[in-house]
């Protein structure tokens, strides 16, 4: 009996979810490595994982940054400085992503071009530069541009959250030992709102590995790109998203399954 | 003279929309001398912390004037640094920071603020814990602490920074029973060195043992002044007689 028992309980502690997708890539990985159309098709896609991988990273870590300080505008105690953080963080958060990518890639990316000629005219002026075109940003620039300014609202919210949920008695009682406000936000809010919201960002780069595929829409050759284009080729649109999925499915499941780790590993650092 | 002076204190608290929604201080008048302790007591809500908060300036008074050691308080930053710097305050939830160490935690602001070197403070850090009792805990997290063990963590961190005056705000009212008496001890033995202190606690004993007068507060108004005994065993106003009935 202790022994059914312990079965049942074993049975209803499996992740059964995590065993199946497990299952699949099983499956994936022996369908690449035996079957030749599969292996062909692995070849060709594989090459856009380090562009989709890139484009995550370069723009996460910019709009991480871009976000902390659109987080601190928006729990600053100025009230122009919260009025503004508010305004681009709505502003953003109420577009399509893909909007905000071909905003950037065809709005954007020619003011910016005319902006820094602007700001440069005295050097064109004395012919030590051309003017800047458009196209001297290419689409993949304009893409992690976009991502980034796309996911700085999203990350400011994280960060704002975070920061309001500093025990406010320390932030006083850090004031009463004479620390001035900055000293407070660097020493007393941020260690401890950073270290709150590490989840939240973690889940927020699966998004964002996600959401690159977005980038296929300006042509930048990422997994979901070469899976485009190779599928309009062969006409093999079975195998070959079933091989854009795999590779989607392996890069954010073992993500989410690191982030769920390192929330344990935090909840368990605060009831030490 | 007396080393804080606070003259006609006002202090509302008003809503967003501007209405006032409570009258926290409403025209006190209180001095403190240097090396005197004075107790604060009174029902919830009559003003207590907000008047404690004020000397410091965690609140800003609507009208009247602080002046400590002589110089009227003001808006100045010069002014907010040494009132924060010179005094110490401690609160009731203690407020340690919890992503340091109570090592850390009392080095912090001797570094940061009176920019004093790393061994120096580290050094003296270690000697005041030892003072309050904590000297095996030098690398505990605040989480790891008993409550009484928190408070008096909190009393050495507001120590370090050498302040003439100590505002200390019902340091014992969120403490188990049992770890009262530990961190009385520390403020009393405090107040027989001569620190100048200014402390709401309804701990009678306490009161008889450290303070050299009471104050009875109620509706933001300075009801009666005493000293314990008198005050204590033979209050003149009604109102006092009521609430000391009500806590004794
Ligand atoms: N931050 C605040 N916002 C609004 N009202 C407050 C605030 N702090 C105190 N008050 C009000 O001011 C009055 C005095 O409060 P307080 O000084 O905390 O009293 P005590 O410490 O004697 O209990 C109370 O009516 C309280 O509700
Ligand atoms: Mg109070």
């Amino acid at each position: 009996m202790p022994l059914f028992k312990s079965l049942g309980t074993r049975l209803g502690m499996t992740p059964w979810w995590l065993v199946a997708i497990l299952a699949l890539g099983v499956v994936g990985l022996v369908a690449a490595a035996t079957n030749g159309d599969y292996s062909v098709i692995f070849g060709a896609i594989a090459s856009g994982i380090p562009v989709t991988l890139g484009v995550a990273m370069v723009a996460f870590v910019a709009a991480i940054v871009l976000g902390l300080v659109l987080g601190l505008l928006k729990s600053s105690q100025v009230r122009i400085a919260r009025e503004l953080a508010t305004f681009y963080i709505e502003l953003v958060r109420g577009l399509p992503m893909l909007v905000v990518l071909y905003y950037i890639a065809f709005v954007g990316a020619p003011a910016l071009a005319g902006v820094l000629n602007w700001l440069l005219s005295p050097l064109i002026a004395l012919h030590w530069m051309e003017p800047l075109l458009a196209r001297d940003f290419d689409f993949a620039t304009r893409a992690i541009l976009a991502l980034t300014l796309g996911y700085a609202a999203f990350i400011a919210e994280i960060f704002r959250a975070g920061i309001e949920s500093v025990d406010k008695g320390q932030i006083e009682a850090a004031l009463a030992l004479g620390l001035s406000r900055g000293q407070v936000t660097r020493r007393i809010v941020l260690p401890q709102a950073i270290r709150n919201v590490l989840p939240a960002l973690g889940n927020e780069f699966v998004a964002v590995i996600k959401d690159s595929s977005l980038v296929s829409a300006l042509g930048v050759q990422d997994i979901t790109q070469l899976g485009k284009v190779y599928s309009a080729s062969t006409f093999r649109f079975f195998e070959t998203y079933n091989v854009v999925a795999f590779f989607y499915l392996c890069l954010t499941v073992s993500l989410s399954m690191l982030v769920r780790r390192l929330e344990r590993r935090l909840k368990e650092g605060q009831s030490r | 003279m007396s080393f804080v002076t606070i003259r006609g204190a006002r202090k509302s608290f008003r809503d967003q929309r501007g209405h006032e929604t409570a009258l926290a201080l409403d025209g006190v008048d209180l001095d403190v001398g240097k090396g005197e302790v004075v107790l604060l007591i009174g029902p919830s809500g009559s003003g207590k912390s907000t008047l404690l908060r004020s000397v410091n300036r965690l609140e800003i008074l609507d009208s009247g004037t602080i002046t400590i050691d002589g110089k009227v308080l003001t808006d100045k930053p010069a002014d907010l640094r040494r009132i924060r710097e010179d005094a110490g305050m401690v609160f009731q939830h203690f407020n340690l920071f919890s992503h340091l160490t109570i090592l850390d935690n009392v080095c912090l602001a001797p570094r940061l603020v009176r920019k004093r070197e790393k061994a120096i403070v580290r050094e003296k850090a270690i000697a005041l814990l030892a003072r309050v009792g904590l000297s095996d805990k030098l690398d505990r997290y605040p989480r790891q602490l008993s409550g009484g063990q928190q408070q008096r963590a909190a009393i050495a961190r507001a120590l370090a920074m050498e302040p003439e005056l100590l505002l200390v705000d019902e340091p014992t009212s969120a403490l188990d029973p049992e770890m009262v008496r530990e961190v009385l001890e520390v403020i009393t033995g405090l107040a027989r060195e001569g620190m100048t202190m200014l402390v709401v606690s309804h701990e009678m004993g306490f009161a008889r043992a450290a303070a050299d007068r009471v104050v009875f507060m109620d509706a933001g108004k300075i009801v009666e002044t005493g000293s314990p005994d008198g005050l204590f065993d033979s209050p003149r106003e009604e109102r006092t007689k009521a609430f000391l009935s009500h806590i004794l």
